[in-house]
């Protein structure tokens, strides 16, 4: 039984639906809006849709998204080349990238190891990093993974490929943990808290900058 | 920590009820499967939020209704305290202090320290390992929450490990060197996770001896014995040689998840040369110095909840068991006993004050406190 007068409104209520996040009620609100709303926009907007699935590509270098071969990322010349961060997912660029805090290269793995998900190695963009690190200079290469066992997992497997891969001297790093920039200690978790003062850092003036590094 | 005030809503078989305990010792008594246990298990909910006795809290709701709730009022010195947990049917279970939600059910564990005796934790002697190194892992989880962490960690890996294994015997797919990794993942998290049962074990036993001496006058020596195959620093070299048995197994055979407590009596096991009555007096002691743990570390005397807990014992035993509570000085206590005259000559002889709790036709009434004493002739013949 529909409960909708169009078959049309109710297929794209549906389709809305299909989305991750989106119940049936939300959907509902999204179309009925975008009926309501002037002609154009919802025009502009099944364009983009059918322009993303046909003009999106993936960076043939870093596997971030792009329109062209290369992203502009790897292609860049403000970029230091010398450095590259390793991340899970496409978001994890985005949030780097707006910290404005880093220059370097990436190279996105598409996920983490987690066999109970079917998630081995060879799911993910290994290889071709692998082969990146080969025929490149990297004097760095940060890992900014997950802090969740699967993440740990996927670190320890890098660095023992990493250093099997290439006889050039290159540091491994991983992205700092600990207390949260404007948290106060009180209401940290204890493991957080525990880890912070385990790994401290020598103080430096302004810790919140960032400018520290590590003890040794 | 005290239960001031204890309201039940198609709890199991009561429909409504409401009870105000004793700050002491409290008695439920009445016949078979009239619901004494149940109170003490909605107690248990307010504490543990989840029974001591169902898996499915669905199994609590009260038959033909939808929904449950158990509420209690708590007095700790001036603060009041008023939690309450309830579940609708196919819905999440709530859990709320002084009217506001929980986010997480674990962050409530721990306010509310209770310790349950139950017949039913025979279990920790005939069943399996796990109901051990459960016992073990929900008392050391109250007070050390690293341990907590590096438990849950820990059973993380060892299902990635796992899922592995089993991918690999079965597709043949798959890189032989992540078994390394999840080694090295697995090593740190079981040394710390070995070396706190160990230091916990240590503690355990001369307090868990002391009780069971008291309880059964010294005739029997009683022994805790942990054994676990990593010890320190070979954990690495254990799961080396157990590799390819893994890989034939499609599972991990070497860990602490394999570790194992063994109640000893008299130098025997006592699954199978302790009599029930003696397995009963360990299992009581046990838990005592679960209690006695618990009120250490947390600075709290947890509710002791007793069900049950005079069968099966002899007379010499309930004696020194009830002294114990006197002398001890325990904080509530809650009793079951199908026999409400045995109780309450229990309590008369020992010159403390108990209120009783009758349970029947599905209701809980106190009773007055003549009443027994004066319905029922104590005999002395009944508890021989």
């Amino acid at each position: 039984m529909s409960t909708f007068s169009s078959r049309i409104l109710e297929e794209t209520v549906n389709a809305f639906s299909r989305l991750p996040g989106i119940g049936k009620r939300s959907a509902l609100r999204l179309v009925l809006h975008l009926l309501k709303s002037n002609p154009e926009e919802a025009g502009r907007l099944g364009s983009l849709l059918a322009r993303l699935r046909s003009e999106i590509r993936y960076c043939k270098v870093c596997n971030n998204i792009c329109e062209a071969e290369v992203c502009q990322i790897c292609s860049g010349t403000g970029r230091d080349h010398s450095v590259l961060c390793i991340v899970e997912d496409i978001r994890d660029v985005i949030a780097i990238e707006n910290t404005e805090q880093y220059k370097g290269l990436y190279h996105v793995l598409g996920g983490l190891i987690s066999p109970m998900d079917g998630i081995g190695p060879e799911e993910l963009n290994i290889s071709g990093l692998i082969e990146r690190v080969r025929a490149s200079s990297f004097t760095e290469i940060i890992l900014a993974l997950s802090t969740t066992m699967e993440g740990d997992t996927t670190s320890f497997y890098l660095v023992k490929k990493l250093k099997l891969a290439s006889d050039t001297e290159f540091n491994i790093s991983t992205i700092a943990r600990g207390i949260s920039v404007g948290d106060e200690l009180e209401y940290a978790d204890e493991v957080t808290l525990g880890r912070s003062i385990l790994h401290r850092v020598p103080y430096e003036g302004s810790s919140v900058q960032g400018k520290n590094k590590p003890m040794p | 920590m005290f239960l001031k005030k204890l309201n039940l809503l198609n709890f199991k078989n009561y429909q409504e009820a409401e009870i105000c305990p004793d700050l002491g010792a409290n008695a439920f008594v009445g016949g078979n499967g009239a619901g004494k246990t149940n109170v003490l298990d909605a107690i248990h909910y307010l504490s543990m939020s989840k029974s001591y006795f169902n898996a499915m809290d669905s199994q609590v709701i009260r038959n033909g209704e939808e929904y449950f709730i158990v509420q209690g009022v708590f007095e700790d010195g001036e603060s009041e305290e008023n939690i309450s947990c309830s579940l609708k049917k196919n819905q999440r279970k709530v859990l709320r202090r002084n009217q506001e939600d929980y986010e997480k059910l674990a962050d409530h564990i721990g306010l509310i320290p209770v310790v349950m005796i139950s017949p039913t934790d025979t279990v920790l002697i005939t069943g399996g390992s796990e109901e051990r190194r459960k016992f073990m892992d929900s008392i050391i989880s109250q007070y050390n929450k690293k341990y907590l962490t590096d438990l849950i960690s820990y059973n993380r890996v060892l299902s990635q490990r796992n899922a592995f294994l089993k991918q690999l015997s079965k597709s043949g797919r798959g890189d032989i060197s992540m078994l390394e990794i999840f080694n090295e993942q697995l090593i740190p998290l079981a040394e710390y996770i070995h070396e706190t049962r160990l230091g916990f074990i240590e503690e355990l036993v001369p307090v868990f001896r002391h009780y069971y001496d008291f309880i059964s006058g010294k005739s029997e020596t009683p022994g805790i014995h942990y054994d676990s195959k990593v010890m320190h620093g070979q954990f690495h070299d254990l799961l080396e040689k157990h590799a390819e048995r893994d890989l034939i197994m499609q599972h991990t055979t070497a860990g602490i998840h394999k570790d194992e407590l063994q109640f000893i009596m008299n130098d025997m096991p006592v699954r199978k040369f302790a009599s029930q009555g003696q397995q009963k007096s360990l299992l009581i002691a046990l838990k005592l110095a679960q209690f006695d743990f618990i009120s250490k570390v947390k600075n709290v005397k947890p509710v002791l909840l007793l069900d049950d807990i005079f069968e099966k014992l002899d007379n010499m035993r309930i004696d020194r068991l009830m002294k114990l509570v006197r002398e001890d000085n325990f904080g509530q206590i809650f009793i079951t006993d199908a026999h409400p005259e045995r109780v309450s000559h229990i309590f008369r002889e020992l010159d403390l004050p108990l209120r009783t709790f009758v349970v029947e036709n599905n209701e809980i009434r106190q009773s007055a406190d003549k009443e027994i004493g004066q319905e029922i002739q104590w005999n002395d013949e009944k508890i021989q």
